[in-house]
């Protein structure tokens, strides 16, 4: 068993759902309930496998790939099939098995119009092949085609089952993205061919651009296509409009998974990809990262006080709360980088639930106009207040996991990484602080606006507002005792992520500093970028090790 | 942070005594036990307590119960320790180069070293208790969590279980048979929960935690009957006005973090508070961090403590129960930000340069609050709102008293101010529990006769708000008064300085609180009822808590009689102040004032000037008036405010509580949520969007252009049409009917490897 999880356990966890889909497009499209039975099994399945991996995951060796599997797959430009999961990918990973599962059991009785199961089921399982392919791969050939695997079934989805607007929503969200990806194509092509490297293998690009010096400006234009890629996924501001969009025309489970998991392969590539590959780049690209992380945070919580229609609103909260992940990222400290990923699971179980709850309300009022509703914890109040625990959440309530990803992305701003300016980033700190007094106010206004008060006259008496329903339930229960969870016990996740985070900065370290003579570390710059104060720090730490 | 505590003992010359151990009786270093109750009270009743015969209040009264009789218990266990605890003290390792490389993290023994320095004022030096696990490890470093229990913990641990337990007894009958009574007790067990986890932590992190949820539960509390607007409009002011404070807190928090960490060897930051303290104290951090961090936090402590100019929303927060105002908003959440400052007070004693008798921002912040507040509380017609007015001046003594330095008497007068304020609250909450109003103008007047208990409970509780010996409220505002060591005559007082506009400051708000405390009195239980429905006297469950914070109101005070107060034996003299003052290496050295006779007297006689002012006004004039007009009055028919036109004008500035909340909820607020974001909005619609829609409508265009022209005509079709534009709207992408997905993908694949060979090329 060990071995089977050793040498495959990634493979066929990347790939169930691409089986469960071959056996679907068999089954004819009447059997409804079987097509719903086959992919909740299959999500299962696939929830089964991640169980088998974290108890086989080695949690006192977060920082190196296990389960990896390297082959030979286009040999002619040198790409490989690798895959390997550490403490940076782990956390993602799982938040997507635990979400597909449970967006499927969300959509069981009432999928959106034009209905059709199976085509929609089906397309969720691609999603999950996607998703779950790019936080595992290792090469950034895979890494672009899974990226570009998570794309159609979501454009279809908003396309086929959004709202109104759907088609303009769903062609912006494509070409928006597809034109970042293109960039990150460009990007990573110029990477390899620069570079020098012997495959598209990340460790290899990382070695090779470490060895083979890129010029400044190269290494700058290459950051920028990613960052261009990466930040459109985020989204970050002023490349978030599509979201919004998207968001409010997407079908409720659409919006989940776009909101829970979509929105990490951004962040995530910035800090598997762009950061470790390109570090003297993003040290000159941070403050400007930082800056529009910042903006995104003042800029997303005024817009969603402009806002009237409560899944518009949520949407816009996004990118207030990605702003507070970007400004981790920015840091470029293991510090800001953990917080980044704690924000990224939290943002993606506390939005991805704020968007269930949006889509109950609408199945239940048949309106998200915040201006008609109100009274929904005389209503429906179980459903009310997990809406409050939500918003609670969301707005950074310590306690709750939404917290742990604002404030230590706040606090790392204080300081940095070697080669930022101390004032720019302290100013942004401040800003970002700023941020959560206007998350409270446009979180708590809708809370009040939704949720106190009297019903209004239009719904008092409909007999269709019901309370939390079984199917509700079981999706909810346990991204709501995740909240809970890793809000009281943030160990959680830090303690997952922190070992691989400080591996992937200090490579440049170890790479330049410690394995070459300080002439040429000299030579690389890399010493610009982690300062001396660090470099003795880490010799400490290794030498304490070794005792 | 256990590493840092330790040293080696090669090292022990070099290290900073802490002030802390890890030693220490059972009941001391698991004092983490007391918070832990009502969390577990909070999850049955939430899960259970709609079951339960008593709804889950006989869960959350067990709870408190139990935690009240821990506090107790540890209490005790705290004399013990402070007297005769001679145990091992930890040492703080600093990065100094000299024996920076001796140092190693398997050095864990403690060093046995029991004398200490400090040694001035209360006798041997206090060791604060200190005991924690790891919370969690970011950066390779462990933040931790625990419990510091010294003096002041232990104090706030029995006032917060004490009141909780007697507020819990008495809202089962004030919300029996409330909508949602089973989740009033939720919240109240979690309130309770949270505010011991801040009193006892460890860290600023657990602090900032645990503050943020006391926030919450006032939040929700405040909030309690939502189905009214004007309660959740209460609600999220306090919330929000809070959060604005709380930025003030995540950047002091972030700055001390910082500061603390560039000291210490192997680390990059520290939250823990006894660290914090002491190297503030002995002078490792810079004056400016400090100076910075200190005016971050006091943002914090002027939104949670009611401050000005941050009060406001404490007056909205009285739209609560009644029984949450005694608990939350006068006895315990709204002392967080003095207790904050008196756990940090290294910090802020440094860093505002307390000691050095020039007027600091919180000796001038404490000063003007209580003098604001005590002048809004003269306007008030809502009883609640009067007293809600005198937590915001008391609160203010408070501030003010930190601010001079006499710390002892800070924590004191929030000591004694606990009892006193739960007692007026609640006294207030069993008046309007008859009369079904808060209005005294309009629904009360003679309740005296009606509701005795409740009338002679609260005729103490005003004596001991107001100051008059022998009770409560006297002994710590005395105390205040002599601290600011403005005091003149006869010798004056010593302390920390000369401050003498504090002093002034002090002196008036005593007058001015004995005259609207009598001003209130008068108009809920003099005159005649100006009400309806028959009066009758509270039960039990609302008459006993009254008596008991009435008998503490009364006796408080002699816990921390003067030294030198030759009425009683030495070993009676500063009992408070010996167990609950540290003398550690975490806390500064202050110097103590010297009571004084002198000043004693005439505070007393300036209150008593208040007094008779007031008396002379109500219990003379209005009622003179009353009985010619036949009908019970509430002010003079032709009093000064319809004759002076300056009385007037104050009385107006007054009404508009100083036009505050015109500016932040008309102006700050609405400007951001109105204008602001409705332009924000636009500008991301029109313009960033605008762009977005241009140049996909571009695309489309060239499209077109290439489609019609290049493709059609020269390449004969062997590129598939990308789009066709809308007829009438001339081509806006939001109108696109059909596009082929496909196709654009294969463009854009093609234009990014032309673009990747570009790149290579040129760079």
């Amino acid at each position: 068993m060990e071995n089977f999880i050793n040498d495959w356990g990634l493979t066929v966890t990347t790939f169930i759902p691409l089986v469960g889909v071959a056996i679907m497009l068999l089954i004819p499209r009447a059997q409804e309930e079987l097509h719903k039975r086959m992919a909740l099994a299959t999500s299962l399945l696939v929830a089964v496998m991640g169980v088998l991996i974290l108890t086989e995951f080695d949690f006192d060796a977060t920082d190196k790939l296990q389960f990896a599997v390297d082959h030979v797959w286009i040999d002619v430009i040198n790409s490989h099939y690798a895959m390997g999961l550490d403490g940076m990918s782990l956390p993602l990973v799982l938040l997507t098995i635990l979400i597909v599962p449970l967006c499927i059991v969300y959509s069981w009785n009432h999928f959106p119009e034009p209905q059709n199961p199976k085509a929609f089921l089906i397309l969720i399982l691609v999603l999950e092949t996607g998703m779950i392919g790019t936080f595992m791969a290792q090469d950034l050939v895979l890494f672009f085609v899974f990226f570009e695997v998570v794309l159609l079934p979501m454009f279809f989805m908003i396309a086929v089952w959004g709202g109104d607007d759907r088609r303009y929503a769903s062609l912006k969200f494509f070409l928006y993205t597809l034109f970042g990806s293109a960039l990150m194509l460009v990007s990573f092509l110029a990477l390899y061919f620069l570079s020098g490297s012997e495959s598209f293998v990340l460790s290899d690009l990382i070695e090779a651009v470490a060895a083979n010096e890129i010029s400044r400006t190269a290494g700058l234009w290459i950051f920028a296509g990613m960052f261009l890629g990466f930040g459109i996924k985020v989204p970050m501001f002023p490349f978030h409009t599509w979201l919004p969009d998207a968001h409010t025309q997407a079908p409720t489970v659409g919006s989940v998974i776009l909101a829970a998991v979509l929105l990490k392969l951004g962040t995530y590539g910035f800090i598997r990809i762009a950061i470790p590959v390109l570090p003297e780049a993003a040290v000159e690209w941070a403050p400007w990262i930082g800056l529009l992380a910042v903006i995104g945070i003042i800029y997303g919580a005024l817009g969603c006080l402009a806002q009237t229609d409560m899944k518009r609103l949520i949407a816009f909260s996004s990118v207030a709360h990605m702003g507070f992940v970007m400004l981790g990222i920015s840091t470029l400290t293991d510090f800001g980088i953990n917080a980044a990923i704690m924000g990224m699971v939290a943002h993606g179980l506390i939005t991805g639930m704020l968007f269930f709850i949006a889509g109950s309300v609408k199945e239940r009022y048949h309106t998200l106009d915040i201006g008609r509703l109100g009274g929904l914890l005389v209503q429906a109040p179980r459903m009310g207040w997990i809406f409050g625990l939500c918003v609670m959440a969301s707005l950074g309530l310590p306690g709750l996991a939404g917290f742990w990803g604002e404030f230590p992305a706040i606090l790392s701003a204080y300081n940095p990484g070697n080669g930022l300016s101390v004032v720019t980033f302290r100013t942004f700190m401040v800003i970002a602080a700023l941020g959560t007094v206007l998350a409270a106010g446009y979180l708590l206004w809708l809370l009040q606006r939704a949720a106190f008060g009297t019903p209004k006259e239009e719904f008092a008496d409909d007999p269709a507002i019901t309370d939390v329903t079984k199917h509700e339930w079981i999706s909810w229960a346990p991204i709501l005792a995740l909240i809970v969870a890793i809000g009281i016990y943030p160990n959680l996740v830090f303690r997952v992520t922190d070992g691989a985070v400080d591996a992937s900065l200090d490579d440049c370290l170890q790479v330049s500093a410690s394995e070459l003579t300080p002439e040429q570390a000299e030579a690389l710059g890399c010493d610009s970028i982690y300062g001396l104060g660090e470099m003795s720090h880490h010799d400490e730490h290794a030498a304490e090790t070794n005792q | 942070m256990t590493e840092f505590f330790i040293i080696a003992e090669s090292a022990s010359q070099s290290g900073i005594p802490l002030g802390i151990t890890s030693g220490g009786s059972w009941l001391l270093r698991n004092a983490w036990i007391i918070p832990l109750l009502p969390a577990l009270s909070f999850l049955g009743i939430l899960f259970f307590g709609k079951r339960m015969p008593k709804k889950g209040a006989e869960l959350g009264i067990t709870a408190v119960g139990a935690a009240f009789v821990l506090a107790v218990l540890t209490g005790i266990a705290w004399f013990d320790h402070r007297d005769n605890y001679h145990g091992e003290e930890a040492h703080l390792a600093v990065a100094a180069s000299e024996h920076h490389a001796e140092e190693g993290h398997s050095d864990h023994e403690k060093e046995h070293d029991e004398h200490s320095d400090y040694d001035h004022g209360h006798g041997h030096s206090s060791l604060a208790v200190s005991n924690t696990v790891t919370w969690f490890q970011t950066n390779g470093v462990d933040l931790s969590v625990g419990v510091l229990v010294d003096g002041l913990s232990v104090m706030m641990l029995f006032v917060v279980t004490l009141i909780s337990l007697l507020v819990h007894i008495y809202s089962t009958d004030y919300v029996g048979g409330d909508r949602r009574y089973t989740h009033y007790f939720a919240f109240l067990s979690l309130f309770s929960a949270s505010m011991l986890t801040l009193v006892i932590s460890e860290n600023t992190l657990q602090l900032l935690v645990a503050w943020e949820l006391v926030g919450v539960c006032s939040f929700a509390l405040i909030g309690h009957w939502w189905e009214e607007k004007p309660n959740s409009d209460a609600a999220l002011k306090a919330f929000l006005t809070n959060r604005v404070g709380d930025m003030g807190l995540l950047v002091g928090v972030t700055i001390l973090f910082f500061s603390v960490g560039s000291v210490l060897p192997d680390t990059f930051g520290s939250f823990s508070i006894a660290v914090t303290n002491t190297v503030a104290n002995n002078g490792l951090l810079s004056h400016t961090a400090l100076l910075v961090a200190a005016a971050c936090l006091m943002a914090a402590v002027m939104s949670k403590s009611g401050q000005f100019f941050l009060h406001t929303w404490l007056p909205d927060a009285m739209a609560g129960p009644t029984p949450v105002s005694a608990l939350i908003h006068a006895a315990t959440m709204v002392v967080a930000g003095v207790f904050m400052i008196a756990r940090l007070y290294g910090v802020f004693f440094e860093g505002l340069s307390i000691g050095g008798s020039s007027i600091n921002l919180m000796a001038l912040v404490g000063g003007i609050t209580t003098l604001v507040g005590a002048s809004l509380a003269f306007v008030q017609r809502d009883i609640k709102k009067v007293l809600a007015y005198s937590t915001i001046s008391q609160l203010g003594y408070m501030v003010l008293a930190l601010g001079v330095g006499a710390w002892t008497a800070a924590v004191f007068h929030l000591f004694t101010h606990a009892f006193f304020k739960a007692c007026l609250f609640l006294g207030s909450g069993s008046v309007a529990h008859a009369v079904h109003s808060f209005d005294m103008k309009s629904d009360m007047g003679g309740m005296r006769k009606a509701m005795p208990h409740t009338y002679r409970t609260f005729i103490i509780g005003s004596i001991a708000l107001a100051g008059l010996p022998p009770l409560a409220g006297f002994w710590s505002k005395d105390e205040i008064l002599a601290g600011t060591g403005g005091w003149g005559l006869f010798g004056g007082t010593g302390g920390n300085g000369a401050y003498t506009l504090m002093l002034v400051m002090g002196m008036i708000t005593a007058a001015l609180t004995a005259a609207y405390m009598t001003r209130c009195v008068y108009l809920t239980f003099f005159g005649e009822f100006r009400g309806h429905g028959d009066l009758h006297e509270s039960g039990p469950r609302i008459v006993v808590p009254l008596w008991i914070l009435a008998g503490f109101a009364v006796i408080a005070g002699l816990f921390n009689l003067p030294k030198g107060f030759q009425l009683v034996p030495d070993s009676f003299q500063e009992r408070f102040g010996h167990y609950v003052e540290p003398v550690a290496g975490y806390f500064p050295t202050i110097a103590h004032a010297t009571p004084s006779w002198s000043l004693a007297i005439v505070s007393t006689l300036i209150v008593l000037g208040g007094v008779t002012a007031a008396w002379w006004y109500y219990f003379v004039k209005v009622e003179a008036a009353s009985k010619a007009a036949g009908k019970s009055l509430t002010e003079l028919p032709n009093g000064p405010t319809t004759v002076y036109p300056l009385a007037k004008l104050i009385h107006n500035l007054l009404d508009k509580k100083y036009y505050l909340d015109h500016l932040y909820t008309g102006i700050i607020a609405g400007g951001t949520k109105g204008p602001l974001a409705r332009v924000a909005y636009r500008f991301n619609q029109q313009v960033i969007d605008g762009t977005v829609d241009r140049v996909g409508e571009t695309a489309v265009k060239s499209g077109q252009f290439v489609y019609d022209k290049i493709d059609q005509l020269v390449v004969d079709g062997a590129v598939n049409t990308s789009g066709r534009l809308s007829s009438e709207a001339g081509g806006e992408l939001r109108k696109v009917q059909s596009g082929k997905v496909q196709s654009y993908a294969a463009i854009l694949f093609a234009a990014a490897t032309v673009l990747a060979g570009i790149l290579i090329v040129i760079v």
